[in-house]
């Protein structure tokens, strides 16, 4: 029998694997939730409003990349425009190669996961090194992040301890302070040799040119006060509008991504170092990647873009628990993956349009969703794109058959009667995909078809 | 949830019940319940002969055009002006939420919206529609009340707890994660059956960790799915729609002698 991909890696994850990944989301979740509420009784309204001002950005888009366009360079740092993943790749290496570079220290941004930026610069002979820690443990891993905000959600203590053990980063201990304190060690010689620091932007605000970034751990301060050069890569859908509107989204980033107040570093980057102050980069550059998103943009789903990515929609996630972020064979998952990464594909849509069937609908990413997306609505949008676009779907019974049933009363009312010769047949053999999936782990019900309208008639008939 | 400006009871309280495919092929005693709790609260019941089921099987799994086959016979058999009453948050949500969605691009949108608009959950109904705040009767049962997800943002999981907190006996467990899915999500149970089952018994394992006597939800949708994991997995438990809990109050008052 054929199976969704999703449901059989389920199948086939560890046990460890999965009490990682369900006991970290589930902890996150609870987090998000205590300190989110407590701070912020209309928090509820607070999404509503970020998901306004984020909406309106990625509308008017047309407007706002200009506009941070000018100020950027007013500020003193150069603008690129990366149409495709390619495009983005190459903007980065042609800086690098300019300035003779070799060596990059970079901080967490997801976009550049989605353009393989690291593989794409080693193969050219680039030293790139992830600083983030979780991340630092991937590249160590051969691995790929599974979470948006946890990348290695779906590791235990013990394996990162075999991980730095066999990368020579000392013998196997698993307390988690030897480990910080050895991959600390490591990566500060490696940001003093390097050339290139390169982040992300959690925001890029078009009236002043800013671009912000949240860390926990520092890195992305060391990534830039340790390199003459800073790289920027920002996805296009980054835009908010105004300063002001920092105040909003800032104060739920955190507390919905890990269930903080504020993380620990936001910076606020106007630009290269400016004459006269001691440290910084000479030289800036911010890489604006398209690689999909105005194509998602001109659809219906461009909701999607206003993701900040805190991760919160993926640990509130029942499927997400289950299956972890692997699962879902795109750098985003989850939810917000379920629904981007099909998008993000776009000729290839069909290899992931399973995705968006993998869930129950029930609406808890929507719920927790800090900009207030309706996943719900956009992942059945795409299930009806999957069917148009004739994807085949394992399991998914045929409908057709009982549109018939249901647009003929009478037909429905002789099947509602018929359907009773179910109790009395071995329901489980029946070589019907949908009949063995649910009976292998649950019993049917007793067929009471027909019986309702039979009381009602009976209750109602002049002669009782 | 956004909810639509809703067309509310007339004097008359005249309503046109929908009893949901699921009732009509498994859940018989819930349809009844349903219908006498309306009687109850002063409802003239009408039961539109040629309903079949809202069309959500298709829109969930994908087949609009299927989907959009069933709600259009929905929206002819359900003609009328009066509220729609449904036990099921699931239904509801499909007529005023799912529906439009799948419409948005077709002429009879606005037929699909104004049969929306005319929708109610039962609980939400009686609640909220009829203004009723106390159920009469006795209850006395030890009872775990699974929100459905599909009542989610909805005014149905406050209604349901104002009937249910009123009425004399009814004890209301509380159990761990109570806002997690039961696993059911229509395909998703076959398309997905490790996961929706592995989904199911954690809820399980919190709801029965509480003891109660029956699991009560306003979706049976969710009862069919974790009654049915339950039996398989030998650990059975009692399930009910909150109907049969309203109805069966009524009940028990009538036995107690005056």
């Amino acid at each position: 029998m054929k199976t969704q991909p999703i449901d059989d890696f389920a199948v086939h994850l560890s046990p460890e694997r999965h009490e990682s990944v369900h006991s970290g989301s589930k902890a996150g979740h609870e987090k998000r939730t205590k300190v989110l509420f407590e701070d912020l009784p209309i928090a509820n309204d607070l999404r509503a409003l970020a998901g306004a001002i984020k909406q309106h950005a990625i509308e008017n888009l047309d407007t706002y990349l200009p506009q941070i366009e000018a100020k950027l360079q007013a500020n003193g740092a150069q603008v690129h425009w990366a149409a495709t993943a390619e495009d983005a790749c190459a903007a980065v290496l042609g800086i690098m190669q300019r300035r003779g570079a070799t060596r990059m220290v970079k901080a967490k941004t997801m976009v550049s996961e989605e353009i393989e930026l690291g593989h794409y610069l080693q193969a050219r002979g680039i030293e790139c090194l992830e600083t983030d820690l979780g991340e630092f443990i991937v590249q160590l891993d051969g691995d790929i992040p599974s979470h948006v905000v946890k990348p290695i959600i779906h590791k235990n203590r013990r394996e990162i301890a075999e991980t730095f053990e066999k990368h020579g980063l000392g013998a196997f201990d698993s307390d988690p302070e030897t480990i910080t304190r050895r991959a600390r060690n490591f990566l500060r010689q490696k940001y003093l040799g390097a050339d290139v620091g390169l982040t992300g932007a959690n925001f890029a605000v078009a009236e002043s040119g800013r671009l912000v970034i949240v860390t926990n751990e520092g890195n992305s301060r060391f990534c830039l006060a340790a390199t003459k050069c800073h790289i920027a890569l920002v996805g296009i859908e980054k835009i908010l509008p105004r300063d002001r509107d920092l105040g909003v989204l800032l104060n739920l980033l955190a507390r919905s991504g890990t269930g903080q107040q504020l993380t620990v570093y936001t910076e606020f980057i106007s630009g290269p170092a400016r004459p006269g102050q001691p440290d910084g980069p000479e030289e800036m550059h911010v890489i604006f990647v398209d690689n999909g998103r105005t194509e998602v943009l001109a659809g219906d789903c461009r909701e999607i873009l206003r993701c900040i990515r805190c991760g919160a929609c993926m640990n509130v996630c029942p499927v997400y628990r289950q299956a972890s972020g692997h699962a879902y064979r795109s750098i985003y998952p989850g939810p917000v993956g379920a629904v981007l990464s099909p998008l993000l594909a776009g000729k290839n849509f069909p290899a992931l349009a399973d995705l968006p069937k993998a869930s129950s609908l029930c609406g808890a990413c929507s719920e927790v969703c800090p900009v207030d997306i309706p996943i719900p609505d956009l992942l059945l949008r795409l299930r009806d794109r999957g069917k148009r676009e004739g994807v085949s779907s394992p399991n998914t019974p045929p409908m057709a058959p009982w549109a018939i049933l249901a647009t003929q009363p009478f037909a429905w009312n002789a099947a509602m009667r018929a359907g009773k010769v179910m109790d009395y047949l071995p329901v489980e053999l029946f070589p019907i995909p949908a009949v063995q999936a649910w009976t292998k782990t649950r019993t049917l019900p007793e067929w009471r078809g027909g019986e309702f309208r039979k009381w009602l008639r009976d209750r109602r008939s002049p002669e009782k | 949830m956004d909810l639509p400006h809703r067309v509310r009871p007339g004097a008359d309280r005249r309503v046109q019940f929908m009893a949901t495919c699921l009732c009509d092929a498994f859940y018989d005693e819930a349809a009844a319940a349903s219908v006498e709790v309306l009687e109850h609260a002063g409802c003239i019941v009408e039961f539109p002969e040629a309903q079949t089921c809202c069309g959500q099987p298709a829109f969930n799994g994908g087949d609009w055009p299927a989907s959009r086959k069933v709600v259009r016979h929905t929206v002819k058999t359900f003609a009328g002006e009066c509220p729609i009453v449904v036990p099921s948050g699931s239904c509801a949500a499909m007529m005023f939420h799912g529906a439009p969605l799948e419409f948005e691009k077709e002429a009879d949108l606005g037929e699909v919206q104004a049969v929306g608009q005319r929708t109610w959950e039962l609980c939400d109904f009686l609640v909220n529609g009829l203004g009723i705040t106390h159920w009469p009767g006795r209850y006395p049962s030890r009872l775990a009340f699974h929100r459905s997800c599909h009542s989610r943002g909805t005014p149905s999981v406050a209604a349901t707890l104002t009937l249910l907190r009123s009425i004399d006996g009814v004890e209301l467990t509380e159990f761990g994660e109570a806002e997690q899915c039961c696993g059911f999500g229509g395909t998703f149970s076959v398309g997905f059956p490790h996961i929706s089952s592995a989904m199911g018994a954690l809820k399980l394992d919190h709801v029965l960790a509480a003891q109660p006597e029956a699991i009560i939800s306003g979706d049976m949708s969710c009862l069919m799915h974790l009654g049915g994991l339950a039996a398989r997995e030998g650990r059975p438990i009692r399930t009910l729609h909150i109907a049969q809990v309203l109805r069966d109050s009524l009940v028990h008052r009538a036995a107690v002698p005056h």
